[in-house]
């Protein structure tokens, strides 16, 4: 099977190592992995903002970039839930407005087949034992919009459990936000800050070593309140927790 | 503090000052969580829920489509009961026209079963401005009107305050209303509501005038009906001699059997009972029992020009059950003032920019006061999709764009202060648009990385105040990718 890595943006330019473990993972089981080069951003951060005319353009050209594919694999909840859940939202809108139905026609093939990284190993490639290692106490952290927008239920979950040598932790709270939210954390910066520092918290209560999370734009808020608090605990995508062997261990 | 909202900051600044407030902060979580955890119990034990909640949706979807005809038989339904029924544009018609009846009875004080749309367009003002005093009957409004406060909750108006601060509202500005608080009054809940009792009995045997809100209006029989927990909305209802509701628009349902549905979720979805403890309901006058006569003020004041938009129409639908708010983590930090209205948390940020226009500075902040979350939209019992509309109404602020603002159609020009902003949304979507541009972008800040500050200036500071930056990595991904041709070369 021959699959487009969809990567997004910000673990491009930030997180290349994710990108780097979803390469590694999926090419152990068997899957062949393609980046295309022309690809860029989904447009989420255009259109949570209210740039919606500004997102088309982005939405157009991702559906081109993987139009050919059999499947697009995305390491990020909140990129898939914007592919799947608000591209034919868009194209609706563009329609009610009398612009015709471009844009609906020419994402629509490409949001059935655009796949959250965990959903695509236990929905596609019916594995929840990919046979990682990881020695390690983690507490898992369901993003909001692997919980609520693409309902990823317990996938993250069982494919954590299958992993040899890692404790996994119940985080109180799990699923309130962790303040994030794109531009919110800049806009409403106070709030932004006194829910990541809650969560945080709530993480070291676990007495874990490690906060996994399916999306490195959340990881990137909980991870740089963590340094800030002094936490003793650090955050790691699950890419990279699937990806580590006992041959080639990730920290 | 003021008893109206006017005049409010916008929301990042009134939020931050109530996350600096570690008092409110206890009160709102210890409050907040109490309650989601036992919404979530009682909306468990109903295996129909979702059946339920798609019922309510659209019941209140299909009024709505047909509003004009359901007011016209509401209208009718009222008439032929006896009652009178009177229109209102916007709050300072209902005002007047609740005043005008008020001193046709000749009385100089109304005692009220709390009502959303009378603080909407601040009634009590109003009316204290014509010598007329209006006494707040619903134990927590009676606490957010004598401590001279605002109401921080749909629901629970005082969720603000704890029993210690209620107490010494109750034992210091009771006298000054009617029946002082007892001698040594403790801050136990049964101390306290005993006072309230006390103090408010009075307020019911004397008073001629009642005033009210609804939960719901029957357009085939012309009933109103107000559910509650403490009863004083029965005594409201029941004693006095004339009585006005004044109720929005959206409020009606077309049968009696369509209260079926509402009467399930909204007890559960709001107090987290099975049923709510007292269900009133009133069709015109009825000789030798109860008001001898009945006013119904129907309130626009927003409502049509929201029912205008195809997105943000959705927000109508609200029942005021409140459990968006209590499921927010927003609104748990920021607290209910913050966002300037009557109507706070979730659903007051996309029902107030809608009822009042996104004119004022925290009308066009309240759109982002949300994460996004979707907590709220689970939560809803009529499924408002409230960050769909948050969303929309963000577009709303910084691109402008048509809209209808009392009953007229204008194009609205973009607010103020997203220029910048704007400029680089649409500059990143043109290196977007550009990924060889991007990738000289990614690479150029890779190689500079050391020379990074570690704060950012302008709206990145607010960032870099609380948390670390990430460091850049030495090598965007799609240089190591070409690089090594996907990993199959080395590292």
């Amino acid at each position: 099977m021959r699959v487009a890595l969809f990567l997004t943006c910000v673990n491009d330019t930030l997180y290349p190592e994710t990108g780097k473990a979803v390469v590694r993972l999926l090419t152990r089981l068997g899957v062949e992995v393609d980046f295309p080069m022309g690809q860029t951003c989904c447009g989420q951060a255009h259109y949570n903002t209210g740039y919606r005319h500004e997102a088309e353009p982005l939405a157009r050209r991702f559906a081109e970039v993987f139009g050919e594919y059999e499947a697009v694999v995305t390491p990020s909840g909140s990129c898939g839930a914007m592919v799947r859940e608000l591209y034919p939202r868009m194209g609706e809108r563009a329609r009610a407005e009398g612009r015709g139905d471009s844009l609906a026609r020419t994402v629509a093939p490409v949001v059935p087949k655009t796949y959250e990284l965990t959903e695509f190993l236990v929905d596609v490639l019916g594995v929840t034992d990919v046979g990682a290692w990881y020695p390690h106490t983690v507490t898992y952290h369901p993003t909001c919009h692997g919980l609520r927008g693409l309902a990823l239920g317990d996938r993250p979950r069982r494919l954590l459990e299958a992993v040899a040598g890692l404790d996994l932790v119940e985080l109180p709270g799990a699923e309130e936000c962790c303040g994030f939210g794109g531009t919110f954390a800049v806009k409403n910066a106070a709030v932004s800050a006194a829910m990541g520092t809650d969560k945080v918290r709530s993480a070291e209560s676990t007495g874990a070593e490690v906060l996994c999370a399916a999306d490195n734009s959340c990881l990137m808020h909980i991870g740089g309140t963590m340094t800030r608090l002094r936490a003793g605990i650090r955050p790691v995508h699950i890419a990279e927790i699937l990806a580590s062997t006992e041959e080639d261990p990730a920290l | 503090m003021s008893g109206t909202f006017v005049g409010m900051p916008a929301f990042p600044e009134a939020a931050r000052a109530a996350v600096d407030d570690a008092t409110l902060r206890g009160n709102l979580r210890h409050a907040t969580h109490t309650i989601r955890a036992k919404r979530a119990g009682a909306v468990a034990e109903l295996a129909d829920w979702a059946e339920l909640r798609e019922a309510g949706r659209r019941i209140k979807d299909h009024t709505l489509r047909h509003l004009d005809r359901y007011l016209e038989q509401l209208e009718a339904s009222v008439t032929a009961a006896g009652g009178t029924v009177h229109w209102a544009a916007d709050a300072d018609e209902a005002n007047r026209i609740v005043a005008r009846l008020v001193e046709e009875t000749g009385e100089s004080e109304v005692v009220k079963v709390k009502s959303m749309a009378t603080q909407e367009i601040g009634l009590n003002e109003a009316l204290e401005a014509e010598g007329i005093r209006a006494y707040e009957t619903d134990l927590a409004e009676l606490i957010v009107q004598l401590g001279k406060d605002r109401p921080s909750h749909i629901l629970v108006p005082a969720i603000h305050r704890n029993r210690g601060e209620i107490r010494e509202i109750f034992a210091h500005e009771m006298a000054a209303w009617g029946r002082p608080a007892p001698e040594n009054l403790t801050d136990t809940p049964a101390d306290l509501a005993e006072a309230a009792r006390l103090h408010l009995r009075e307020k019911f045997l004397r008073a001629r005038v009642g005033v009210s809100g609804a939960n719901f209006m029957v357009a085939e029989t012309g009933t109103l009906v107000v559910v509650e927990s403490e009863g004083n909305g029965r005594m409201c209802l029941t004693l006095p001699e004339t009585l006005i509701s004044v109720v929005g628009i959206e409020k009606i349902v077309p049968t009696w059997r369509d209260l079926e549905v509402f009467l399930q979720t909204l007890p559960r979805s709001s107090t987290a009972e099975r049923m709510n403890p007292y269900t009133s309901m009133w069709t015109g006058t009825t000789d030798e029992d109860g008001p001898r006569a009945f006013h119904l003020v129907l309130l626009d004041n927003g409502r049509t020009d929201a029912l205008a938009d195809q997105v943000g129409r959705q927000a109508l639908r609200c029942i005021r059950c409140s459990a968006c708010l209590n499921v927010c983590p927003v609104y748990e930090r920021a607290g209910g003032h913050a966002y300037g209205s009557v109507y706070p948390g979730p659903i007051g940020a996309i029902l107030s920019p809608q009822l009042r226009g996104t004119g004022s500075e925290i009308d066009a902040s309240l759109p982002y006061a949300s994460s996004l979350c979707g907590a709220c939209y689970e939560v809803c019992p009529v499924a408002i999709d409230i960050p769909e509309v948050l969303v929309h109404l963000r577009e709303r602020v910084v691109e402008g764009g048509p809209a209808v603002r009392g009953g007229n159609k204008v194009v609205l020009r973009p607010a103020k202060g997203h220029a910048a902003e704007r400029a680089a949304m649409r500059a990143a979507a043109w290196a977007f648009g550009h990924p060889g541009a991007l990738g000289t972008g990614q690479r150029l800040a890779s190689r500079s990385r050391r020379l990074h500050p570690r704060t950012l200036p302008g709206p990145g500071r607010a960032w870099s105040h609380t948390r670390d930056l990430p460091t850049l990595p030495a090598e965007p991904f799609r240089d190591w990718w070409q690089r090594t041709r996907g990993g199959k070369d080395a590292k």
